[in-house]
């Protein structure tokens, strides 16, 4: 397996609560992943390790490494920045900036200094607008503020202001639950579109989206790792017995 | 991913934060620097006379004496404005919380309130004079009183206002789901939730009102006698502070930092005290 | 019994809803007070100035020179430029330290610092202005006597608002900065209430493209709460304009139209409460005394109502 993220003794606190004990994973390269399992199991802290997301909530603390093509992004001499540009994130409220939709799109690129002149960025917001699955809907009401979108669009357009820094990996935090279910099925289908050129991490609740979804599959449980593999081994044939019960619904 | 530090935008980030612990630096080190002058020129003149006697004769002089007059005078003063100031404040503060959360009506009381903090103390000074025109009254300690009552009652009332309206709504709702009427809840549970959150308005106000000098130099007067009723004038600490230190006398000069000295003692022991009981009497609520 | 008790319950039911409505009522006529008490503050001092303003024209009054009580003569201008010149000073030594400290405490500082912070701000908060007079007397003036006024004098001689022009110390400049010290708690915290309503999701999007913090402060946070950062600076403003002890016993109270920060100035609460004990002595004296409490309460209560507007709008949206 090609690991694009290897987690390596990761343990995460909460003030003196362990919130993640002892993960040890790796993530395949463009392939989804899969994080499950019950509310309070860990997954949406795991998943916020690796954008060093985790640090911005006050008295936590964090163990062990998480290494992306190899480097520990927790090393003294990586820059953050850089960190979350190449792994952007997707939040579970989709959340415009109280900006144009353009600018909302445009505002990574620019803070990046990722295009030369005007054209360039224009160029740039339009084709990822378009990845996004956005672009026929928004082409003319450009300017408009990106909170005059819908939940669904909204979230597109946060998907396309991701993706216009040119991550390598994007992490999805149960994106699609504050949606309704066409614009669910928008998200899942750009996402089952991108996994070719992403390497892509959700985290979700629903089963039926991680069958939908997943390649590969973690499965946690009160902050510990029991079980991961590609989506057909757990889903087909869980080792464990907790996965089992999970899956039957049991909790 | 290294760092890239001679990026321009880290080392923007890196200014920016700097001109910002200096400027935090600045802020927190101003009030060092205001107790450490109070206490350093008022701490030598500091004498067991300057609080137990009231001024003898040549006091202003350089003579023996103290200030006591003022100190009582201000006590008198602070307690009976935040008396009053409790009257009004606390069923303002209650209607506020139980009936109008979100109403019009209780924006427009909010903002009135709001207002009626930013007014300048020498203007309630200025109200008071005018009223004791009116009504033909002198210089005195009730005049006084009801000048720091206004004055105490929008930061007493806004204090309770914001405190209580953190208050956990859950419970609030189980009483009522009990069955209790609105009333009842204020009284009951909000009273009791929020006595932290009452003391704290009190003894905000009270340290407000014992250290404001513009509003009680119309109203209340100043003598070297310990006032015997409401319609003497009564002298306060503020005013001993500030007419002291216009004397041309420097052993008067010296104890107008000594009485400034005593002024900040108290306001500083007023807070903590405020502090510690809010922060005691909120473990026995729920949180 | 069943049916007795039943009566007995409705009794006490309805003993409690009247209880209920009686305090409603109770409680709703005191809210009354705070807004009618604004109303009678601006008339009483309105009727007691109505003397003045029936003498005068207003124009003389606000932008007449001379102040000669004794003579007839009440010139508000040097007072009310002598307000202006205090508060300016103050204000704009105030904010840059204030806005960048709040900013500071609401996006960068731990929970510690906060927790330091805030007593320390409230501290500075309750003490009280006779208090900042003291200190602005005995470390102020001189520091703006024995280092700031030395150092101006042959370097910024040229541009006449930072010339030194008298010997001692007392002036704006010495008022300005206890100003800005008094005024700073109260812009610190209410823009760090204001900064508090922009929802970290909202800081999470900009931080998650890979904004560092202060782009992210600058571009999202920034933009949001301009108009409440304003207000708060209002709100400072405002109190500044009324101080009167401190300001009173640091800024030399000459009645002249100050032309430089080193110049003494006679601010209008200053005047109000440096001359209440002549007051009744001089025909219109009062008059014009309250009358210019008066002209201070109504700048007041339009920078107070403005920017209070804003913050509520602001803080209710959290």
């Amino acid at each position: 397996m090609d690991a694009h993220i290897q987690v390596k003794n990761l343990n995460a606190y909460y003030g003196k609560q362990l919130a993640l004990k002892d993960i040890n994973i790796e993530i395949p390269k463009n392939q989804i992943t899969v994080i499950m399992g019950p509310s309070g199991c860990g997954k949406t802290t795991l998943l916020k390790t690796f954008n060093r997301f985790f640090e911005l909530t006050e008295n936590t603390q964090l163990t062990g490494e998480v290494l992306v093509d190899g480097e520990n992004i927790y090393n003294k001499d990586i820059d953050v920045t850089e960190v979350r540009k190449i792994v952007g994130l997707l939040a579970q409220r989709p959340s415009p900036l109280p900006m144009s939709i353009y600018d909302n799109v445009a505002y990574g690129m620019h803070i990046h200094h990722m295009r030369k002149n005007r054209e360039d960025y224009k160029d740039g917001v339009k084709h990822y607008l378009e990845i996004a699955g956005l672009w026929e809907e928004v082409q003319n009401r450009l300017n408009e503020p990106a909170t005059s979108l819908s939940i669904g669009q909204q979230q597109r357009l946060c998907l396309a202001r991701g993706l216009a820094v040119e991550p390598e990996i994007i992490l999805g935090d149960e994106p699609t639950s504050a949606l309704d279910p066409i614009s669910s099925q928008h998200i899942e289908s750009r996402l089952l579109d991108l996994k070719k050129q992403y390497t892509t991490i959700i985290v979700t609740h629903t089963l039926r989206q991680a069958k939908r979804l997943a390649d590969y599959v973690i499965f946690m449980y009160l902050g510990e790792l029991i079980e991961a593999g590609p989506a057909k081994e757990i889903f087909s044939n869980p080792k464990h017995e907790r996965t089992k019960q999970y899956l039957e619904g049991l909790f | 991913m290294k760092k890239k530090h001679f990026e321009q935008r880290h080392l923007v980030e890196l200014f920016i934060k700097t001109i910002m612990r200096i400027a935090l630096i600045i802020v927190a080190s101003s009030l060092g620097l205001i107790l450490w002058t109070i206490i350093s020129r008022g701490l030598p003149s500091l004498t067991w006379d300057m609080v137990t006697q009231i001024p003898k004769g040549g006091y202003y002089m350089g003579k023996e004496g103290g200030i006591l007059n003022a100190i009582i005078g201000s006590i008198y003063l602070a307690s009976g404005g935040t008396l009053i100031a409790i009257i009004l404040s606390l069923p303002i503060a209650l209607y506020l919380q139980a009936y109008a959360q979100d109403s019009k009506w209780g924006d427009y009381v909010r903002l009135s309130l709001d207002v009626l903090w930013g007014i300048p103390s020498i203007v309630y000074g200025a109200f008071g004079f005018a009223l004791m025109i009116m009504l033909g009254l002198r210089a005195s300690l009730i005049a006084g009183i009801i000048a720091l009552a206004l004055v105490e009652l929008p930061i007493m009332t806004r204090a309770m206002d914001e405190v209580i309206r953190r208050m956990p709504k859950d419970l609030e709702h189980a009483a009522l789901a009990l069955g209790s009427t609105k009333f009842e809840v204020a009284l009951r549970v909000v009273t009791r939730q929020m006595l932290p959150g009452i003391i704290t308005g009190i003894l905000l106000a009270f340290g407000r009102g014992i250290g404001d000098a513009a509003s009680v130099l119309f109203t209340a007067g100043y003598t070297d006698r310990i006032p015997t009723s409401l319609m003497n004038p009564t002298a306060s600490l503020p005013l001993a502070v500030f007419f002291q230190l216009g004397s041309p006398y420097p052993e008067v000069r010296e104890r107008g930092y000594a009485a400034a000295l005593i002024l900040t003692i108290i306001v500083l022991f007023v807070s903590f005290a405020s502090r510690w009981l809010a922060s005691r009497l909120s473990k026995y609520s729920v949180k | 019994m069943a049916e007795l008790n039943s009566t007995f319950t409705t009794t006490t039911k309805d003993r409690r809803t009247k209880q209920d409505f009686l305090a409603s009522r109770t409680f709703f006529v005191l809210t009354v007070f705070p807004v009618l008490l604004i109303v009678i503050i601006t008339v009483a001092l309105f009727l007691r100035a109505q003397p003045i303003l029936s003498e005068y024209p207003l124009t003389d009054l606000l932008l007449g020179e001379i102040w000669k009580p004794n003579q007839g003569l009440f010139g508000f201008r040097p007072f009310i430029l002598g307000t202006i010149w205090v508060t300016t000073v103050g204000v704009i030594l105030s904010v840059p330290a204030s806005i960048l400290t709040s900013i500071y405490l609401a996006e960068y500082a731990h929970a510690r610092t906060r927790a330091i912070a805030k007593p320390i701000l409230d501290l500075l908060a309750a003490i009280p202005p006779v208090v900042y007079g003291v200190w602005g007397l005995l470390a102020v003036v001189p520091f703006v006597d024995d280092v700031l006024a030395p150092l101006a004098e042959g370097r910024l001689d040229s541009i006449s608002i930072f010339s030194v022009t008298q010997p001692t110390g007392f002036g704006i400049l010495a008022g300005g900065i206890v100003l800005a010290v008094m005024i700073a708690p109260l812009i610190i915290s209410v823009t760090f209430e204001v900064l508090s309503t922009v929802p970290n999701d909202l800081r999470h999007a900009s931080l998650g493209v890979g904004a560092t913090q202060w782009q992210t402060i600058r571009t999202v946070v920034l933009p949001q709460t301009l108009p409440g950062i304003i207000a708060a600076v209002v709100l400072g403003a405002s109190r500044a304009l009324g101080e009167t002890i401190a300001v009173l016993m640091v800024v030399g109270n000459v009645p002249k139209v100050p032309t430089s920060i080193f110049d003494t100035a006679y601010p209008l609460p200053a005047l109000i409460a440096n001359n209440y004990g002549e007051m009744m002595s001089i025909p219109l004296y009062d008059a014009a005394l309250l009358g210019a409490a008066l002209v201070l309460l109504v700048v007041i209560l339009i920078f107070n109502i403005l920017s209070t507007l804003v913050l509520q709008r602001m803080l209710r949206r959290k």
